[in-house]
């Protein structure tokens, strides 16, 4: 080794903490100041898009919570979008509002997420545990809504798999309220804190046409200025009719970028806030119909009884799918080819019971006319697209996902170089790097 | 929602195209992928095997506003490298060439060289072809399998240090 060795390469990753377990970064370095890095990635493929290719239109739900996990709701919804584009259905009005609450609710998880990891990375603790403690009620509020808290798998083709449970909406501005203290008490602890500054401040910048050369979306671009959002260039579900801002901000640096995830925060708890005042009223809490446990309501279909059973509903789990007679019409499509029947029918009627069959038999499930449709919804990171080729079979034909925090990763070299080793932790924590994405 | 025109260009002309575009105001390639029709049949809708689709978007960097969307389609076959690579009007174009590589064994000219992006260098086969069989296995890689420490399948990153 000859001694006039200028630079060195140190090997940050897959098992550093601050690279989460999955990212690998090779870096070369001159004292601390670092001349090139060359990213790894692909420690958590999963082969989504080869998977969906052998499963049917609907079970590739539960494949996309894996995608972001974080916000696994957004996933649900734009893969769900993307296939009934192409099917050429339209959701009812209350299943469209329930997916934007739903994917704002996830927004703000997924933010809290970020801010909450990435300060921590930079030794704010109590910041993590503050968002991290918000985020559980939110956690809670998915849970209540979907039966699940990561993976929630919601979204049905044609709708969603369930309405919302009584007293949800006052659970959500119970808990926002609570999320907004944590925000504003970690907006204390951060924002003019002089450790956090130093880090963050003028770190990892990148401008305005860099962002655009790299297909950079969501909030890593609009730190740089540009309003780019899907919900407002593209509006989606009922985006159109909701009320808020796009938070921007100038320098494109790492502070910036925490600045505008703060800021989206407070907008996506408005937009959830305005569709409870928006939302079309439900019919399950307008009929009052006498409720029978599941099984008794299967025995008296069996026994003949099946003229007494439309007087009664079946007593099934709030976040079964099918779910009840009534709430089933708002927030699925009445397609009977596409979705299953309610489940008063599958227990209480041969055609109702042959009916679900179809809908889940080995190759005889929903079928989606050939063609290609994609669509993009804002996810946590950006613009999430789905490109779904059918065949018109009962599976799809070619599936993919357009990771949006694959692109700030790309330019993650370009925004390292000539900077320091420790901004590598705030800069990585910045791009939002979600692996289950990432590398699908 | 959103909607797109689609352009469809022979695979010499698909580096062309996309410049005449980007000059046209096309300034972001949102996405590059492919689809293997091998396995579709009577609806494939062309000849060769694979279509490459270029997505790019028209986004004003002062209002936000997508001004337009054009997809790029092209045929080609996986043997030769027909395409040119767009790594030189949009950077972002590098890790999806890569992408595409992997994932479908399509080959793009005019680039230094082209490494798998999600994969490991030792993958043997495309796993996106239709001719993949999901349940297939890969051999074992790694110390475990006998391979010396500086097998390029696990320490693929080529080093990009230069003594002086």
């Amino acid at each position: 080794m000859s001694r006039d060795r200028r630079t060195y390469m140190l090997n940050m990753g897959p098992q550093h903490p601050a690279m989460h377990g999955v990212i690998r970064l090779l870096l070369e370095l001159e004292g601390e100041r670092i001349v090139s890095t060359e990213v790894e990635i692909g420690y958590l493929h999963r082969a989504f898009e080869k998977h969906a290719e052998s499963e049917t239109w609907n079970n590739v739900v539960p494949w996309t919570d894996r995608l972001n996990y974080v916000s696994p709701l957004i996933n649900n919804s734009g893969y769900c979008l993307a296939v009934e584009k192409l099917a050429g259905i339209t959701i009812p009005e209350r299943g469209q509002y329930l997916r934007v609450i739903s994917s704002e609710i996830s927004r703000v998880a997924d933010h809290l997420t970020c801010v909450g990891a990435s300060a921590m990375e930079l030794g704010a603790f109590t910041v993590f545990l503050y968002l991290i403690k918000a985020r559980e009620y939110l956690y809670q509020l998915i849970d209540e809504l979907t039966g699940a808290r990561v993976t929630t798998s919601y979204t049905r083709v044609g709708g969603v798999k369930a309405d919302m449970p009584e007293g949800f909406p006052d659970n959500v501005r119970a808990a926002f309220q609570l999320v907004r203290e944590a925000v504003a008490d970690c907006d204390k602890l951060l924002t003019k804190n002089r450790i956090f500054m130093d880090r963050v401040d003028g770190t990892g910048v990148i401008s305005r046409a860099d962002a655009l050369a790299f297909g950079i979306t969501g909030p890593f671009l609009r730190s740089t200025g540009v309003p780019y959002d899907v919900r407002r260039a593209h509006p989606y579900l009922v985006y159109d009719r909701l009320d808020f801002e796009v938070p921007v901000g100038s320098k494109g640096d790492n502070f910036d970028r925490y600045l505008c995830r703060m800021a989206e925060i407070e907008q996506s708890m408005r937009i959830v806030e305005q569709c409870f005042a928006q939302i079309p009223a439900g019919k399950h809490s307008l009929e009052a119909s006498e409720m029978k446990d599941a099984f008794v309501y299967q025995d008296m279909g069996k026994q003949g009884e099946t003229a007494l059973l439309k007087k009664y509903k079946a007593k099934v789990d709030q976040t079964l799918q099918g779910g009840q007679r009534g709430e089933r019409a708002d927030i699925l499509t009445g397609d009977r080819t596409m979705v299953m029947p309610a489940k008063e029918d599958t227990y209480g009627s041969i055609e109702g019971l042959m009916n679900h069959f179809e809908t889940v038999m080995w190759t005889w499930g929903i079928k989606v006319p050939p063609g290609e449709a994609y669509v993009a919804v804002e996810g946590g990171n950006g613009e999430l697209g789905f490109h779904i080729v059918s065949t018109g079979s009962d599976r799809p034909y070619r599936v993919r996902c357009r990771p949006p925090c694959l692109n700030p990763m790309a330019a993650l070299p370009q925004l390292l170089k000539g900077g320091w080793i420790a901004d590598i932790v705030a800069t990585f924590g910045s791009v939002n790097m979600i692996a289950g994405e990432l590398d699908r | 929602m959103m909607n797109s025109q689609t352009r469809r260009v022979g695979a010499a002309e698909v580096f062309e195209a996309l410049q005449t575009l980007k000059h046209e105001g096309y300034n972001v390639l949102m996405d590059l992928t492919a689809i293997d029709w091998s396995a579709a049949g009577a609806q494939a809708p062309g000849a060769r095997r694979f279509e490459v689709v270029y997505r790019l978007a028209k986004i004003d960097p002062d209002t936000g506003n997508d001004n337009g969307r054009v997809e790029v389609r092209c045929f080609v076959n996986d043997s030769s490298a027909e395409l040119r690579s767009a790594a030189r009007l949009w950077p972002i174009a590098d890790w999806l060439e890569r992408e595409v590589w992997d994932m479908f064994g399509i080959r793009f000219a005019d680039r230094p060289g082209i490494k798998r992006l999600l994969l490991y260098e030792s993958f043997e086969g495309h796993p996106l072809c239709k001719d993949y069989p999901i349940a297939k296995r890969q051999p074992l890689i790694g110390p475990a399998a006998g391979e010396p420490a500086n097998n390029p399948s696990f320490n693929s990153a080529a080093p990009t240090v230069k003594y002086e």
